[in-house]
């Protein structure tokens, strides 16, 4: 019975850890800043960061077959940059939005086709994917592009209020991560193509011994990759009510250091979407002390994320010698 | 039958493909690009976009240079811009002539001054360059971190140092003897050019006159073998990493001269990513193992050509980035295709599997 408990806990240690330091984090915050009791700055951290939740999801999955996608904020920017000029032709909303995750998906698809029949590294494919995408935003447009349609407007300044707080809201774009979260639990524990990612991650060649699909879920993975990224991108562009193909530049490091946070390998096969949502709360909560103290400078951010991922990843791979030991 | 195998041989080296490369980048700018290939003597200096494509580049073949020896042991510096910026911000903040205490003014801040002499500044900047290097090689080869995820920290800290050193501040220097490393010249040449020069030889005597070049070659191909044959793969893993914080602390030296300002969050952007395209375009596997210092300068030079080519057309520097993607593409599609030749050439398929390793991988 103890046996089990400890391996529970091993086999859980990172993510328990990552979950810990969220709490820590969040309760030291709130004794500093009174302001971050109210339930609304727990709510600001999803506002605030819910596309980054979003690129995290699509990420963790890329992250699982031991591969990585740089592209990502580049096709976010690609997506608030082409959304924002379709707008202004005065295309509707509702034949955008598709378009985008259509786009996004192809991008991605490709990029996946690239890495496994051509046998490339998918860092280096993916690096392209993002100066391609960047490069194609500045060539839609190489200023910042207002957003002046009514579907979009009333997306961003409807504030839903939230029923067991008092006066906390979020709104519309905030739910779509949590959503898409809830999606992806269930595509990587209960379905056959989740299980193929994991079992990817761990063994390629295993895996394709077994007669699991391989080539195809790498390719998926991307696909779904991408799709999160001009999913993102949509909800990037609602909430800043702009499109410019300088959007959200380096943030495929804050994404890959919240999944590495989260306790996901950067190896592959082991991680899960749930710490992901962790690391990008810590991430978050981080930012927003450096903002309710004022006083620290914003370059901290950077400072501290870089800190916490060396931490982290010493964590894991103390976690994982423990395992290999009992 | 001779004559096949020597073409074999020539498409098979590694300078073949960028030297292919450069080539037609330069017959598109012989047809298209007006007065590209002009160079004037002025004041007894060259000028011409040749030379601008020398002297521009100057900081990316130096950082080329590090990083081919970090891919060749089979790991990835991605750190290389921040470390630039590190290294720019302390060259300025040395060089500032506003003494700590005192009221800061205009006056102060422009005037062609300094704190430092100039050879403590040129000392700290490279040592710092230098730390930030073999800090990298420690996480990577004592830690045993991946090597994409330990440089990854630097590259999203580093910035963040940078702006602590120079106080968040874009500083402008106006210590003219500094600028001379970007914009002086040696007998009519930049002396970037002189500086990459001597770092290439010294490079490249290291690792051909010495047996450290093939440790480095055994690491990237197989590091236990490696270790069992008695060479200590930390060492040379801890030595790369090192040399690529030398080379672009030297880098960010320059290029600070040249741009005369120090700024945390742009000095040395996205050079990472084209020092790693200008060694992959050199022939270098990204899986490590053998590499060529002089195919990935050219790598660099091939980048720049294109750049500048692009800026006489006209087409501006954010759009250009698409235009990157697509050499990017091409390179990629080369590589596949040598990968193919070189399948069909050998009759035992098991010979070129070791190369389809994943990036980033741990060393054991």
């Amino acid at each position: 019975m103890t046996q089990r408990l400890k391996l529970s806990v091993l086999r859980h240690g990172p993510l328990l850890t990552t979950i810990t330091i969220f709490l820590l984090a969040y309760i030291i915050g709130a004794q500093l800043y009174p302001a971050m009791q109210r339930p609304q700055a727990f709510f600001n951290l999803f506002i605030n960061n819910g596309f980054l939740l979003i690129l995290g999801i699509g990420m963790t999955f890329v992250i699982l077959t031991g591969g990585i996608d740089l592209s990502v904020g580049g096709v976010l920017a690609l997506t608030t940059a082409a959304s924002a000029a379709l707008l202004n032709l005065g295309v509707s909303p509702l034949v955008v939005m598709p378009l985008m995750l259509v786009m996004g998906t192809t991008i991605g698809l490709g990029l996946g086709c690239l890495i496994h029949f051509f046998k490339v590294q998918p860092f280096i494919v993916t690096l392209m994917g993002l100066f391609l995408a960047r490069g194609l935003a500045y060539i839609i447009s190489l200023t910042s592009v207002t957003i002046t349609d009514p579907l979009y407007k009333y997306l961003a300044l409807t504030p839903i209020y939230l029923p067991f707080f008092a006066k906390a809201y979020i709104y519309i774009p905030t739910l779509v991560g949590p959503a898409l979260l809830v999606v992806a639990v269930y595509l990587a524990y209960f379905t056959r193509f989740g299980r193929i990612v994991y079992a990817i991650g761990n063994n390629e060649q295993s895996a394709a011994l077994m007669g699991f699909p391989v080539g195809r879920t790498k390719i998926l993975v991307y696909a779904l990759s991408g799709f999160c990224s001009a999913l993102a991108g949509i909800v990037f562009s609602i909430s800043l009510l702009a499109g410019y193909g300088q959007f959200a530049t380096g943030v495929e490091l804050d994404v890959i250091a919240a999944v590495v946070m989260g306790g996901t390998l950067l190896t592959g096969g082991v991680g899960n979407v749930i710490g992901t949502l962790f690391g990008i709360l810590i991430e978050a909560t981080i930012i927003s002390i450096l903002q309710y103290n004022g006083t620290l400078s914003s370059w901290w951010t950077r400072i501290c994320v870089g800190v916490l991922t060396l931490i982290f990843i010493g964590i894991q791979s103390g976690f994982a010698l423990r395992k290999k030991k009992s | 039958m001779n004559n096949r195998i020597s073409f074999s041989r020539i498409r098979e080296s590694r300078l073949f493909w960028v030297l292919t490369a450069w080539a037609v980048i330069l017959g598109f700018n012989a047809l298209f690009v007006p007065g590209f290939f002009r160079i004037n003597v002025q004041d007894g200096h060259l000028y011409g976009n040749l030379i601008d494509v020398l002297n521009n580049g100057a900081p990316l073949m130096l950082v080329a240079i590090g990083m081919t020896l970090v891919i060749a042991t089979g790991g990835i510096d991605l750190s290389v811009g921040a470390v630039m910026a590190i290294s720019a911000a302390m060259g300025a903040v040395l060089i500032n002539p506003a003494p700590g205490d005192k009221l800061v003014s205009n006056e102060i801040l422009t005037r062609n001054a300094t704190n430092t002499p100039l050879a403590i500044i040129v000392i700290a900047t490279l040592a710092a360059g230098t730390l930030c290097g073999l800090w990298n090689g420690l996480l990577v080869s004592r830690a045993k971190i991946q090597p994409l995820v330990a440089t990854l920290i630097l590259m999203v800290a580093g910035r963040g140092i940078a702006q602590l050193i120079s106080n968040g501040q874009i500083i402008t220097i106006y210590y003219t003897p500094y600028f001379w490393f970007g914009n002086g010249y040696i007998l009519g040449l930049p002396v970037s050019i002189y500086i990459v020069a001597a770092v290439a030889i010294l490079a490249w005597v290291g690792v051909r006159k010495t047996p450290i070049g093939l440790f480095i070659e055994a690491v990237g191909l197989n590091s236990k073998a490696t270790y069992y044959s008695g060479i200590s793969a930390k060492n040379i893993q801890l030595l790369a990493y090192t040399f690529s914080g030398f080379c672009s602390a030297l880098a960010g030296l320059i290029l600070s001269s040249y741009v005369h300002s120090a700024d945390g969050n742009n000095n040395g952007l996205n050079y990472e990513l084209d020092a790693i395209l200008a060694v992959v375009m050199g022939g270098t596997m990204l899986s490590g193992g053998r590499f060529s210092l002089l195919a990935s300068v050219i790598g660099a030079i091939v980048i720049w050509t294109f750049t500048l080519s692009m800026y006489a057309l006209g087409v501006p520097a954010n759009a250009l980035l698409a235009g990157r993607a697509v050499l990017v593409l091409l390179v990629i599609l080369l590589y596949s295709d040598r990968r193919l030749i070189k399948r069909r050439g050998k009759s035992n398929p098991a010979a070129v599997q070791p190369q389809d390793e994943k990036p980033g991988l741990p060393h054991p």
